[in-house]
């Protein structure tokens, strides 16, 4: 069983829909959306939710207002500027629970928030594991952690060959829980200059984990110098450029139609995503 | 007045929007642009800052003196990130599950704590013309946003129209950027992504009581459910920016909108005056 997961550092370069594509193509795999925040792989692949369950975790503090004698510790310790009027603000409440080891009272409590849930659904593609964090919920990472467990368990019963994952934009918490353990990263870039700046830093961050990297250019035509500068870069960097996608509205159509865009048309775009899922099968049959 | 720049969806247009609602008002308003996407810091590659102060961002963790310590454990059963344990006559420390938050160096009965920076990324300060510039920068391969992005906020100068650049999404770190706003601005695109996402992020602002409006970009393709959903909800609409290939070009070279295509001028001075008219 190998995992790949999918990156791109910058949002809205097309990631989700290629990997909506993959999930057609690829045989013998689960799919999970690690974009805990914002998962639309769902959107795509029109799944049947089959088990459904609560994320707990993170504590929030809460102080009975009987037992406060209003002394303020709690106010002074707290870094998080989470307690104003001897009422905890559970939004800016970090849980690190200094207040409750504190109070003189024992006033303070620390109870356990419910951030979100994980689903186990079944798509015409097979399994997908997907998530959804509560909103201004903290704690993204181990949601991600707790998909990707439940994904290997899948694979693992199911004698599965891959794992593909659907990973968070950014660089921080979220997509480092995504990547650790995983044996390849796709990064979908866009030749634009933010896309390739975002692309240059989650590269590093792979890089900082030892995960293999490989590129994808989405909306490689919209410009052909950027593009040269993405292949050119990568070629020093020793990174295959495994696709260049073209621009185009189709991508959106079969979007909004709730396909993947490998299944609604066969022009330009659909070849080249087929090219990078070989390319990444190829690399993780040999990883 | 305090205007953030927030989407639910990646890759929506935000900085796009931002850039150009901030090179659109020097002569009506001082502006400070504070670029609080710290993982993905992109507005710097439009504005051009001139950056002239650079300031390392640490969160305080804990040192421990072997000589004070008495292994009892205190600290590890506090800290609630497992940031610590204590195995036998061992102090082991994670910097990287460590929030700073302090508890272990005051709960410590031995006073073996002492507290030292770990640097976790930078803020650097400078000017793109009129524009007071500011951008928060987290390093590579680590895990915490918010801290930074306080760094960030502290620059918050209120004389001036502070414009913040937000990251996607509706966790920690947007909160963190959005919380405190007189106003938000949300850029979504009409397509199922952009408003399963829109959704959760209106849900979000209304949490934390912040007035907001939308921006539509890359109108033309996709469906109308977006509009449609604005206007049951009674969330108004306040700018639309049609699919147009030339304005993707220009986005792609890094030119802001309004500087590309100056026409566009007038319409970001019109949202502005529309949100004066909406915040809170
Ligand atoms: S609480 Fe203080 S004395 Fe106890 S194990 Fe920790 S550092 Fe050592
Ligand atoms: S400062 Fe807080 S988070 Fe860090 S090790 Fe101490 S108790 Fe844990």
């Amino acid at each position: 069983m190998k995992e790949v997961v999918v990156l791109s550092g910058k949002g809205g370069t097309g990631k989700t829909s290629i990997i909506a594509s993959f999930a057609a193509l690829a045989k013998s795999k689960v799919m999970v959306d690690c974009d805990v925040d914002a998962a639309d792989l769902y959107l795509l692949l029109q799944p049947i939710t089959q088990e459904k369950h609560e994320f707990w975790s993170g504590q929030v503090a809460v102080i009975d207002e009987e037992k406060c004698t209003q002394c303020g510790l709690c106010q002074d310790v707290c870094r998080f500027n989470a307690i104003e009027n001897f009422k905890v603000d559970p939004i800016s409440c970090e849980g690190c629970g200094f207040c409750y080891n504190v109070c003189p009272e024992g006033a303070i409590t620390m109870e356990e928030s419910l951030s979100g849930h994980w689903f186990v659904s079944e798509t015409r593609y097979g399994h997908l594991v997907h998530a959804r964090l509560g909103v201004t919920e903290e704690n993204s990472g181990k949601l991600v952690a707790a998909v990707r467990q439940e994904a290997r368990l899948i694979a693992q019963r199911q004698g599965l060959d891959y794992i593909i994952s659907d990973g968070p934009p950014g660089i921080g918490c979220p997509v480092i829980s995504s990547l650790a353990g995983a044996d390849l990263a796709v990064i979908v870039t866009e030749p634009t200059l933010s896309g390739m700046h975002d692309m240059d830093r989650v590269i590093d961050v792979c890089r900082h984990f030892t995960i293999p990297v490989i590129v994808g250019i989405n909306k490689c035509d919209l410009n052909e110098d950027n593009s040269h500068q993405i292949e050119s870069y990568c070629h020093d960097q020793g990174i295959e450029v495994a696709a260049k996608i073209p621009f185009d509205n189709v991508v959106t159509e079969a979007l909004v139609r709730g396909l993947p865009v490998v299944e609604y048309c066969d022009n330009g775009v659909s070849p080249q995503i087929k090219r990078l899922w070989q390319s990444i099968s190829g690399l993780l049959v040999n990883s | 007045m305090i205007v953030s720049i927030a989407s639910g969806k990646g890759g929506t247009g935000k900085t796009l929007v931002a850039t150009s609602l901030a090179l659109s008002l020097p002569n009506k308003r001082p502006v400070q642009f504070l670029d609080c996407d710290v993982e993905e810091p992109d507005a710097h590659i439009f504005l051009k800052p001139l950056l002239t102060h650079k300031q390392a961002v640490s969160i305080p963790i804990p040192h421990i003196d072997e000589k004070k310590c008495t292994y009892c454990g205190k600290c590890a059963e506090v800290c609630a990130y497992n940031a610590i344990a204590v195995i036998k006559e061992k102090v082991l420390i994670f910097p990287e599950l460590c929030h700073g938050c302090g508890a272990c160096s005051y709960l410590c009965p031995e006073g073996a704590i002492s507290e030292v920076g770990r640097e976790i990324g930078v803020v650097e300060v400078g000017q793109s013309k009129e524009i007071e510039f500011i951008h928060g920068k987290l390093a590579i391969g680590e895990m915490m946003a918010p801290p930074i992005i306080r760094e960030v906020k502290k620059h918050i100068n209120q004389e001036r129209l502070v414009i913040i650049d937000v990251s996607p999404g509706t966790s920690c770190p947007v909160v963190e950027a959005v919380k405190d706003s007189d106003f938000c601005l949300l850029v979504t695109e009409p397509t199922p992504f952009g408003l399963n996402d829109l959704v959760l992020a209106i849900e979000m602002l209304h949490r934390l009581a912040i007035p907001c409006g939308v921006v539509i970009n890359r109108g033309g393709v996709g469906d109308s459910n977006v509009e449609e959903y604005c206007h049951k909800e009674g969330i108004p609409i306040l700018l639309r920016i049609p699919l147009d290939i030339e304005i993707a070009k220009l986005y792609s070279r890094g030119i802001t909108l309004v500087e590309g295509l100056p026409q566009w001028r007038e319409t970001f001075l019109r949202l502005y005056n529309d949100i004066e008219l909406n915040k809170k």
